[in-house]
């Protein structure tokens, strides 16, 4: 797992035009040697299939550490979000531009609060 | 008889009374340093969802204002996502993870690090490039947030699931494998203590043969012995049988 877990360095991204956007302006982008991008951008035209399948490929790419998913995308795959379990890659779901952040809505933050629910 | 629960199927001797006495103690070290083990990593567990929590809500602070800075380049540039999708070739930004341990738990923690030139991937846009520049910083502080939390989160679902592991282990040497051995130990002491009195009972009735035996034989032997004394008083002459036989001549 240690070597695994070296090669892991990427950031993947999946949401909307501008999110995806300032995160590549950052510097997170990257193709790999067949022209695949690490990074999908939804807009509404974009079929469930696509993001669903592109969510697969990157859960299973081994060079990538984390995908950040815009919690509108992530919303539409949540039964996805809801069954990933896996500890790498890790999944954050980020606010998306022109929705405010839902914590409640949060796969992982969910399971916090019913264990903090429950710890107390 | 007190085999009433589980026990492993072994034959009642010492010795597996001493091997049965042995795991037991094992089994209780075990335990308590495994409880221990839960205890630390459930402390940690706290402090990691808190930390979670936390980071949460200053990752929609962070993002916020990351988005006005991009919304500020739109409105003085234009719409540069094209150009900034295409523009991607190598990732400058890259995480690195080291792992931290915590009770033999490995926690991977992400590290952000900027790996190679800052790619001039806007160099055709003559107007604001400091606007641009502003809001590629405002992301990376951004990305920084999310990094962290992103190994929060790791380490939060890995420590779910050892916590798990470990309880489960607790629970099972706790209600399983010690009332098991206990039941073993038990059914040993009876199984050797019912041993023990049959062998106790079984010497008085060896004992209890052997003296009516000798009973018997004193009674016999004083039989002969008054027997010979109203005969006569000699003393008995053990050639006394063969007196009888007519002398041998030459």
């Amino acid at each position: 797992m240690a070597t695994s877990q070296k090669d892991r360095v990427l950031i993947a991204a999946i949401g909307d035009e501008d999110s995806v956007t300032g995160l590549l302006l950052a510097g997170i982008g990257h193709m790999d040697s067949k022209q695949k991008p690490n990074f999908l951008v939804v807009d509404s035209k974009t079929p469930l299939p696509k993001i669903e399948e592109t969510f697969t490929e990157f859960t299973s790419r081994k060079d990538i550490a984390i995908i950040l998913i815009t919690q509108q995308v992530g919303d539409e795959i949540r039964h996805m979000l809801d069954e990933y379990t896996q500890a790498f890659p890790t999944i954050l779901e980020i606010p998306s531009k022109d929705r405010p952040y839902d914590p409640s809505k949060d796969s992982v933050l969910k399971r916090v609060q019913r264990l903090v629910g429950e710890g107390s | 008889m007190s085999g009433a629960g589980p026990r492993f199927a072994i034959f009642p001797t010492r010795m597996a009374l001493t091997t049965m006495k042995n795991r037991l103690k094992g089994a209780q070290t075990g335990h308590s340093l495994l409880k221990r083990k839960s205890e630390a990593l459930a402390m940690r567990f706290r402090d990691i969802v808190r930390k979670i929590d936390e980071a949460k809500r200053k990752m929609g602070k962070i993002m916020q204002v990351a988005n006005f800075s991009y919304a500020e380049v739109m409105y003085t540039t234009g719409d540069i996502g094209y150009q900034v999708r295409e523009g991607v070739k190598q990732a400058q930004l890259k995480v690195r993870a080291k792992s931290e341990n915590v009770s033999g738990v490995q926690l991977p923690a992400f590290e952000m690090y900027v790996d190679g030139q800052n790619v001039s991937e806007l160099t055709g846009l003559g107007r604001g490039g400091q606007q641009i520049q502003k809001c590629k910083e405002t992301y990376k502080k951004a990305i920084e947030v999310l990094v962290e939390l992103a190994s929060l989160q790791t380490a939060f679902v890995i420590l779910d699931e050892v916590i798990k592991v470990t309880n489960r282990r607790v629970n099972a040497i706790e209600h399983v494998i010690i009332p098991k051995i206990e039941n073993t130990i038990k059914f040993i002491g009876s199984e050797l203590d019912e041993a023990d009195r049959e062998e106790f009972y079984r010497l008085k009735k060896v004992q209890g043969k052997k003296k009516e035996r000798l009973a018997a034989e004193t009674a016999a032997r004083e039989l002969i012995q008054g027997d010979m004394a109203s005969d006569d008083a000699q003393p008995n002459n053990l050639l006394n049988e063969y007196e009888q036989d007519p002398d041998v001549i030459f």
